[in-house]
């Protein structure tokens, strides 16, 4: 009987906890370095993990973070599982109409990196008769229905490290994604070795996106409220450009 | 339930559900005649043969399809570039796709698989039948040619039916390299429209639809070629 009333003092202690406000935000589990990726621990780790740590500091609220697969991230939203999508996930038309979004919290580049053969630039004109890996439903495969489709032949991949594989060994002569996580891919020995950095493409906002925001439920102003302003508060005591430090050498914003 | 992406899509579709059956095709086909000589050398008399054949089964029989795949397409397949010449030759363009290593990958599978089978089903050949061919006086190959395969694979056609719907439904790993097959194209359109379930249920009717063709023609060749009891 002794611990029976432990075990209910544990249990009343546990609901309290749940019932009190956390957010829980919805992270990608495949690696997206430098915006997230996982230590050798399992641990998230990443650029959007700070900017996670630093709103939710302001905010003064419990976050725990959901692993979530890429396309898995809106359903989990929408049945609740999670409360935002915290995951490079641009703010597109096609995408509005399923959730809301958040203001941008930064900027993502569109570019391509290739093998090391001398050329540079992205032109549909120098992408004539090429082939290029992108990601399955990504911004960049929109860009590329657009703009290269005529010319160029697309590859699907399930995920950009996937594409990466492909392009040292030779099947494709392009990756397509977002600058960041190229430039990423270009620090590796492996990336060292076989590719370089062709060039950002030309800029189409309709397609690429007004930026990179939260996914929150239609509906859910007032975590979309909140988060916004937190986002603008610590981009104005500094902690940002702090943290991004770590990362970039520019404003990711 | 909301269909009315099938229209945008459905060169995506067809594509996909072409490239399905390509590949269901090939390496059934392929994987066949493969196994043909891998019971062979079983049931023959040859020791070196036999334990390749029986090495050759158990390792394809012992790994996981995926594994497999992913072996032939990043492993060898990384390799491939670096022979002099080939990236320039005529046979890069094909050799440079995921296809070609799918295709290779499913055909030595479902052959290690069928080898088997059809190593059981020669071994069930009743002997009276062999010893009554050799008394007529049948050379060893006119034999296996006219009675001992062929009564093989009759024995063996039931579950042959059963191996082909299993091969249909081992191929949507080939989207894990880059093969745009019926899933793949349903997992873009999944990603595109980020609706769940139905371009899944689209895909389903199709597998099933599949299958029922497949069951259709095995009954065909069954009744085709009757079993006296």
């Amino acid at each position: 009987m002794k611990h029976l009333g432990k075990v209910l003092a544990l249990a009343a202690v546990i609901l309290t906890t749940n019932a009190h406000a956390e957010i829980r935000f919805g992270i990608v589990n495949e690696a997206y370095p430098p915006y997230t990726t996982k230590d050798a621990s399992g641990k998230a780790i990443g650029w959007e993990i700070d900017l996670m740590d630093a709103v939710c500091a302001e905010l003064k609220e419990k976050c725990t973070i959901v692993d979530v697969a890429w396309d898995g991230l809106i359903p989990a939203l929408e049945s609740k599982k999670i409360d935002v999508i915290w995951s490079s996930m641009s703010i597109t038309d096609e995408r509005k109409k399923r959730i809301d979004f958040t203001d941008k919290y930064y900027s993502a580049l569109a570019g391509m990196i290739g093998t090391k053969d001398g050329t540079m630039g992205v032109t549909a004109e120098q992408l004539k008769g090429k082939t290029i890996g992108i990601a399955v439903s990504t911004t960049q495969s929109a860009y590329f229905k657009k703009h290269f489709a005529q010319v160029a032949t697309e590859k699907s991949y399930a995920t950009v490290d996937e594409s990466f594989q492909d392009l040292a060994s030779g099947r494709i002569d392009y990756v397509f994604a977002d600058t960041a996580p190229l430039k990423e891919f270009l620090k590796t020995d492996i990336g060292q070795g076989c590719c370089e950095f062709k060039g950002n493409v030309e800029p189409d906002n309709a397609i690429l996106g007004a930026g990179v925001g939260g996914g929150i439920r239609k509906g859910d102003d007032a975590l979309r409220e909140k988060l916004n302003a937190a986002v603008q508060a610590v981009r104005a005591n500094g902690k940002y450009a702090e943290f991004s430090k770590k990362y970039f050498d520019y404003d990711p914003y | 339930m909301d269909f009315s992406w099938i229209f945008e899509y459905q060169g995506l579709l067809v594509r996909g559900a072409f490239l399905t059956c390509l590949l269901l095709a090939i390496s059934v086909t392929l994987g066949f005649a493969l196994a043909i000589f891998l019971a062979i050398a079983q049931v023959g008399n040859g020791s070196i043969a036999r334990w390749i054949s029986k090495g050759y089964c158990t390792f394809f029989r012992g790994t996981p399809l995926l594994i497999q795949l992913w072996l032939i397409y990043y492993g060898l397949g990384s390799y491939l570039p670096h022979i002099p010449g080939l990236r320039t030759s005529f046979l890069w363009p094909v050799m440079r796709e995921g296809l070609f290593f799918a295709a290779l990958a499913l055909t030595l599978n479902f052959a290690a698989y069928q080898g088997e089978i059809l190593r059981g089903a020669m071994l069930a050949v009743p002997k009276g039948e062999l010893e009554a061919a050799r008394a007529v006086g049948m050379s060893a190959r006119m034999i296996l040619r006219r009675i001992w395969l062929p009564r093989a694979i009759r024995i063996g056609l039931p579950t042959f039916a059963g191996e082909v719907i299993l091969q249909l439904k081992a191929t949507p790993i080939v989207f894990s390299v880059t093969v745009m097959d019926l899933y793949g194209a349903a997992y873009k359109i999944r990603q595109d429209t980020l609706l769940v379930y139905e371009p899944l249920l689209l895909v389903t009717v199709f597998y099933v639809g599949l299958t029922f063709v497949i069951t259709q023609v095995f009954q065909k060749l069954e009744n085709a070629v009757p079993v006296r009891r």
